[in-house]
């Protein structure tokens, strides 16, 4: 035959390259759920000190005093289930009014620019919502927002008080502003899932725009939209930096929107780098402890959301 | 025409300018914002910024130089560590996805992206901050790349995806083993799509502030190893913005000026990347 | 005379669907052996075991034997890689790398293997290209980009990178289905010719292509071999009726 050389096919060497090959990236991916692991592991361990002294007292308890070793972290639950909420709450249906404008509203020029804009805008870091926020909109709010509703509400408990500025209110408008462009986005994806053939048939029987949203658009992809605004209120719930600069930081349970509150993860951000006892570290880590179960929880059912509406499209290769 | 079709027509009139409506009231605070930070920081932006460290309090004048090389050094360090576990977990996933051992990666990779920045930043704390008896800019770059690399894990996977099965095949075909043909040709093709993922897991972990708090805890000065303290830009304009000085509140917007801008920079350099993908 | 190839009893599963079910052929050193059957039954299934593709398919099982030069290939000794470089593939749609020019495209089995050296590559990449009829087309622009060819000629040029690699076994999988009928009569005069050099075993579901370009042909069905001869015998007197049902086109 040929000059060609004949390779013997029982060169290991080959087979070598590609064990190790494999060896080394199993490992690396099997270390994605090993960060994981560890990550609960450490909070749960670094938490037990405070579970063991205060147990259920400690989500009751409203004392938090790191001189008298005493603490409750009901206050900052209080903060933060209400904060985020109400954020939610505001932002759900701008978002999906926004993403339908995207969708099916605007003329295809302006939608095409407003989704990438609403998408760059999610990209802006929360510190620097913070920064504007503690330093133009607390001072707005305390000028001009805050006066009118004390003065014409100021008979519902919600707008009693002076008005600081920085309070309750600023935290839940800065969190409204920070998860709008999330919420937006996601919903725009999902509603873009949903096949023109819906659409079609809604339009085919006569129906106006806003009968098609509701018969086709909505009943689609309503679960996909439930899944954007859980984790939409994920991120409401773990937001540090923003909230932190704008809530005021006293632990207090007031009813009222204009009167200063105090989040998880502010009192984290606030206290954590210069904790005075081993007890004040291990309360801080149990707060963070309980924002860890809640957001993985609140993350476990949004994926399961919104894997439902988008498995159809990103189906493995064939 | 009769009623219900006149009240049809009414809803769909109003639901519309309801839609409408709502997109106008998600763009303008966000555009208030934008002008905001163009405005303010503009007028405080100076070449100080760039080349000097801050002055003391009462004294005006100052920049964040420190903290422009220490976000860039941590970014750097934290792609070192967060950039091959990603891209080469997410040619794990694409080779032998299919397993339930896959999906619980993904899963897991899933459930990291939501965690709060902040709790990484406390575990990074107690696994490095607390045995090395001290804040560091290495804790601050490990905290950095556990926020990185679910990111790059997802989106390089998706990217990997794309690349079509026949080119494995026909590498795979010449003899060229497995490995070979992962890097060489699955992960090549897929290029582009991988710096996008990239540039937004970066563009993402330079604004974050919450996991520096207790790692690289921030620094006035410059620090010369990555074993100290050191400053970054997120966290100064975090400093900055709640001190009572306006001086400080004048390079914070300043901060962010150039936070945005080089977040944009990074993002839109992302999308040309994604988009000029097609084109091989 | 010894088979080049040989397979033995060869059953394919796919989970629990048995695709293909103890098929046993041989294909003698220097002959075009055809392979043709309705489209499920197999052929392309046979065809992908004779290099070990099937090694990457997690669902995928093969028993029996597979022999070249009388070393069975899926023995546990035995380096999949190490095959693939005496067994190439053709493949149905042309798959040139698209990262790469025609130059890079044609060198590729050894550039991804690491092995570099100039001189011997531009022997390498001209030999090649000649070998498939290529070169005149393309010599004054070998740095430019394969995805600029035509069908026919990214198949052609994808043939020059299996035979760059020299290997002995030559396996295309419906190599003409997606070109027009001058690229596809081009190919099979490439054909003829390889088997001067190779051994080359062709999966086609256009039975006039196999009655021209083969010296063998095997029948399968519902991944049974039904029958297997010298082509002019299988296409002028096939011995089983189903096979000759298939020629004439009463069923499949």
């Amino acid at each position: 035959m040929s000059d060609r050389v004949s390779v013997a096919m029982t060169d290991r060497r080959v087979i070598k390259g590609d064990t190790i090959f494999k060896g080394i990236i199993l490992a690396l991916a099997s270390s994605i759920i090993l960060i994981l692991l560890i990550m609960i592991f450490e909070m749960v361990k670094e938490s037990l000190p405070a579970i063991q002294k205060f147990g259920g007292r400690f989500l009751i308890g409203r004392e938090w005093d790191a001189v008298q070793g005493e603490f409750g972290a009901l206050d900052f639950l209080y903060g933060s289930v209400l904060s985020s909420l109400l954020a939610i709450l505001l932002a759900t249906p701008l978002s999906v009014g926004a993403a339908l404008f995207i969708t099916d509203i605007a003329p295809r020029k302006v939608g095409n620019f407003i989704a990438p804009v609403v998408e760059l805008l999610a990209a802006i870091p929360s510190v620097i919502y913070g920064l504007w926020g503690v330093l133009v909109m607390a001072p707005w709010l305390q000028q001009s927002i805050q006066p009118w509703l004390v003065e014409h509400l100021g008979f519902l408990p919600f707008f009693q008080g002076a008005p600081y500025g920085v309070s309750m209110m600023a935290a839940v408008f800065i969190l409204m502003i920070m998860i709008i462009p999330i919420i937006t986005s996601i919903t725009k994806e999902v509603l873009l899932a949903v096949p023109v053939s819906q659409k079609e048939a809604a339009y085919a029987l006569g129906a106006t725009r806003w009968e098609m949203v509701r018969l086709s658009l909505i009943p689609y992809a309503r679960s996909g939209v439930l899944g954007a605004v859980i984790l939409g209120l994920g991120r409401a719930i773990g937001e540090t930096m923003a909230v932190t600069m704008v809530i005021g930081n006293t632990p207090q349970i007031s009813l009222s929107l204009l009167a200063p509150g105090y989040t998880m993860p502010s009192v984290i951000a606030n206290e954590f780098a210069e904790t005075t006892s081993k007890l004040h570290a291990s309360a801080l880590m149990e707060v963070g402890l309980i924002l860890l179960v809640v957001t993985l929880i609140i993350n476990v059912m949004a994926r399961l959301l919104i894997w439902s509406v988008t498995r159809g499209d990103t189906g493995a290769r064939a | 025409m009769n009623s219900f079709d006149l009240r049809r027509r009414l809803t769909n009139t109003l639901m519309t300018t309801l839609m409408v409506g709502a997109a106008l009231a998600v763009i303008t605070p966000l555009g208030i914002i934008f002008v905001h930070i163009l405005k303010m920081g503009a007028g405080s932006l100076s070449w100080d910024f760039f080349t000097q460290i801050p002055k003391p309090t009462g004294e005006s004048g100052g920049g964040m130089a420190n903290g422009l090389a220490g976000s860039a050094l941590m970014i750097g360090l934290a792609s070192g560590f967060g950039l091959p576990v990603g891209i080469l977990g997410a040619v794990y996933l694409n080779e032998f996805g299919s397993t339930r051992f896959a999906t619980a990666i993904r899963f897991s990779a899933d459930v990291l992206a939501g965690i709060p920045s902040i709790i990484t930043g406390m575990v990074a704390y107690t696994l490095l901050v607390v045995p090395m008896k001290g804040f560091s800019a290495l804790a601050g770059a490990v905290a950095l790349a556990l926020i990185m690399i679910p990111i790059v894990l997802r989106t390089t996977e998706e990217q990997l995806k794309m690349v079509p099965g026949t080119l494995r095949e026909a590498s795979l075909a010449l003899g060229v083993p497995l490995w070979r043909t992962s890097l060489k040709v699955t992960l090549v093709s897929a290029r582009s799509g991988i710096i996008t993922g990239v540039l937004l897991s970066i563009a993402r972990i330079a604004g974050e502030t919450a996991p520096l708090l207790f790692t690289a805890l921030g620094n006035q000065f410059w620090s010369k190893k990555m074993t100290e303290p050191m400053a970054a830009i997120p966290l100064q304009i975090f400093n900055f913005a709640i001190s009572p000085y306006d001086d400080w509140h004048k390079l914070a917007w300043a901060g962010a000026l150039v936070l945005v801008v080089i977040m944009f920079t990074l993002n839109l350099t992302a999308r040309y990347f994604g988009s000029s993908r097609h084109q091989g | 005379m010894n088979p080049k190839l040989k397979l033995e009893q060869l059953n394919i599963h796919f989970g629990s669907s048995h695709a293909v079910k103890d098929v046993s052929l041989e294909f003698p050193a220097n002959t075009v052996t055809a392979i043709i059957g309705p489209s499920g039954c197999g052929k392309s299934t046979v065809l992908r075991s004779i290099n070990r593709m099937h090694d990457l398919t997690p669902s995928a099982r093969v028993t029996g034997r597979v022999l070249l030069d009388d070393a069975d290939i899926y023995d546990r000794k035995v380096d999949p890689v190490a095959v693939r470089r005496r067994i190439g593939m053709v493949f149905q749609k042309a798959n040139p790398f698209p990262a790469m020019s025609i130059y890079d495209n044609v060198i590729s089995g050894y550039k991804l293997n690491g092995r570099v050296n100039k001189s011997t590559m531009d022997e390498i990449v001209e030999s090649s290209l000649k070998r498939v009829a290529l070169w005149d087309e393309v010599k004054d622009r070998l740095k430019s980009s394969a995805m600029a060819l035509s069908g026919g000629q990214q198949q052609r040029l994808c043939i020059a990178r299996t035979v760059a690699v020299q290997p002995e076994v030559i396996l295309m999988d419906e190599p003409c289905s997606a070109l027009d009928p001058i690229a596809t009569l081009k190919i099979e005069e490439l054909i003829d010719e390889l088997k001067e050099q190779y051994t080359v075993v062709i999966v086609t579901h256009n039975m006039q292509q196999a009655a021209r370009v083969s010296d063998f042909t095997a029948f399968l069905y519902l991944g049974e071999l039904i029958e297997f001869d010298v082509t002019k015998k299988i296409f002028t007197n096939p011995a089983q009726t189903r096979t000759e049902d298939y020629i004439t086109g009463r069923f499949g």
